[in-house]
């Protein structure tokens, strides 16, 4: 593959021909021509040139990539561009509205949730997808139910801080 | 990962009729496994046929006869937070919240799950022999680092085990399997479906070419008022089991009218001993009686040089679940040892 920068072009593979996907990208329209094995992750990075969301372990164990589908937390790195065709994709660059951070982006800073940042991204889309579920109701649950993200700084403790900051201002709201 | 073509299903009958192309077809569902093998080029495929847009068997239904059918492309997390699933099989919702992560349980699908292959270093390492990747160039997990291998079933061919958290309540649920192929629809009874690694470790489970699960089916027994489930593992969360323990009781005082235990993480498919749930039928619930029980359901393990300390492992894991069940309000999240 080429690795032109932001807007990867499909190359053809013989006897393998690009399809097009269109996506709703932070509710704008995205359109990728992508070979099947493209993966949403690198869709996203490679192909739209949404660079924000990570590429950790690429095997669905850390959880970097984190996205939002359809307004749910995925791992896009272990799903095909191909099968989110239609779906709208929310992406860390997407959460802040008309310049004002994300309420959890603030609590992030503020607890200073991360050293080297390469989890960030996806520990807050996860933080999203989780708070939207609403199933998390005590600190240990939100630990259980953030463990999908993996922190290598050592910030794990001051990340489940922000966390509960959003969530408990949710609740008083 | 290989090149591969792309094709998506409209219904089961279309996917099943692609698959009999002359090519390699592999149905493509939530991904979180398949796509993962195949980045590891531990699995090919020609053409991948998605049947995510499949508009059957996305829901979750009541039978007519009291139990509950689980669509097979249903996710993982929709079933465990399903308020039929939560009320009347929170057994089967505790073991689903035990696996993987909350974005992994969104995008797997119920079928999936029963599909998912080993965790095994040596399978994953494609340098190394492996009787489950490679049939007949031997078991590098016999004579290698054998932690997280089984205890329960194996053969000199294989002593991978079997990961799933789901699978573990399904068997202890008596659920039944509901597939349709070429040949036409069949159940298959849980039991039946995994297969022991016996001299064909290669083949995981008791699925006929082309065939595609459609539903889950759970009796309407589900032990909703003791039930518990446990996983022990290396990290509290995020892990596979080491070993993990399904249990639903029921009870009539102190007295045990029904008992069903499944082990998982052991074997090369979750794990039921019918003598022990037959042995605890009648018996007072205490620690002694499931320690019995324990000694019945491990009986004739066998431990190699890294994973003995499973044996002993399992049977105070069942003792504990067993004690676990009589207080389920008390579980923890991420099916941590509670009571």
């Amino acid at each position: 593959m080429t690795t032109d920068y932001p807007d990867m072009q499909a190359e053809t593979v013989e006897n393998f021909t690009p399809q097009k996907v269109t996506l709703t990208v932070n509710q704008k329209p995205v359109e990728l021509e992508v070979l099947p094995w493209v993966s949403l992750l690198d869709g996203l990075r490679d192909y739209a040139g949404l660079t924000g969301t990570k590429k950790g372990c690429d095997h669905g164990q850390c959880g970097a990539c984190t996205v939002l589908c359809d307004g749910e937390r995925i791992l896009s790195c272990l799903t095909l561009a191909v099968m989110n065709d239609g779906s709208e994709i929310t992406t860390i660059e997407g959460i802040a509205q008309e310049g004002e951070l994300h309420p959890l982006q603030k609590a992030f800073i503020e607890h200073d949730a991360f050293q080297c940042g390469y989890c960030t991204p996806g520990q807050i889309c996860s933080a999203i997808g989780m708070l939207n579920e609403g199933k998390a109701k005590s600190r240990e649950e939100v630990k259980e139910l953030m463990s999908g993200n993996l922190c290598r700084c050592g910030a794990n403790t001051n990340i489940i801080d922000a966390i509960m900051e959003v969530k408990n201002q949710l609740a008083h709201e | 990962m290989n090149n591969f073509n792309y094709l998506r299903a409209s219904d089961v009958q279309d996917a099943i009729s692609q698959s009999a192309r002359e090519a390699d077809v592999k149905y493509l569902a939530g991904g979180t496994n398949l796509i993962d093998l195949m980045k590891y080029n531990l699995t090919r495929a020609d053409i991948l046929v998605d049947i995510n847009r499949i508009s059957d068997h996305r829901e979750i239904t009541e039978l007519p006869d009291g139990g509950l059918r689980l669509g097979a492309f249903v996710k993982n997390a929709a079933t465990a937070w399903n308020h039929l699933v939560e009320e009347h099989y929170p057994l089967l919702s505790k073991a689903i919240l035990a696996g993987a992560s909350a974005q992994i349980r969104n995008m797997a699908t119920n079928g999936g799950n029963l599909l998912q292959r080993t965790r095994c270093y040596y399978f994953y390492d494609a340098n190394v022999p492996c009787n489950k990747r490679e049939p007949g160039s031997g078991c590098s997990a016999i004579t290698g680092y054998q932690r997280i291998m089984a205890i329960l079933g194996t053969t000199e061919h294989c002593i991978a085990v079997f990961p799933s958290d789901m699978c573990v309540a399904l068997a202890a649920l008596d659920a039944v399997v509901q597939v349709e192929g070429p040949q036409g629809m069949r159940s298959i009874h849980f039991a039946d479906f995994h297969r022991l690694p016996g001299d064909t470790p290669h083949i995981d489970n008791n699925l006929k070419p082309g065939e595609i699960i459609t539903g889950i089916d759970l009796p309407a027994k589900g032990f909703s008022k003791n039930y518990s489930y446990l996983k022990l593992r290396d990290r509290n969360s995020y892990a596979f089991a080491l070993v993990s323990v399904a249990t639903g009781l029921e009870l009539d005082g102190e007295t045990i009218t029904d008992a069903r235990i499944a082990l998982g993480g052991v074997a090369h498919k979750p794990w039921r001993v019918a003598a022990a749930e037959d042995f605890l039928k009648g018996k007072t619930a205490s620690g002694e009686n499931f320690r019995q029980a324990a000694e019945i359901i491990v009986q004739g393990a066998v431990g190699y040089e890294h994973n003995a300390f499973k044996i002993e492992l399992a049977k105070r894991a069942i003792v504990r679940n067993c004690m676990m069940a009589l207080h389920p309000e008390s579980q923890l999240p991420g099916a941590q040892p509670s009571a």
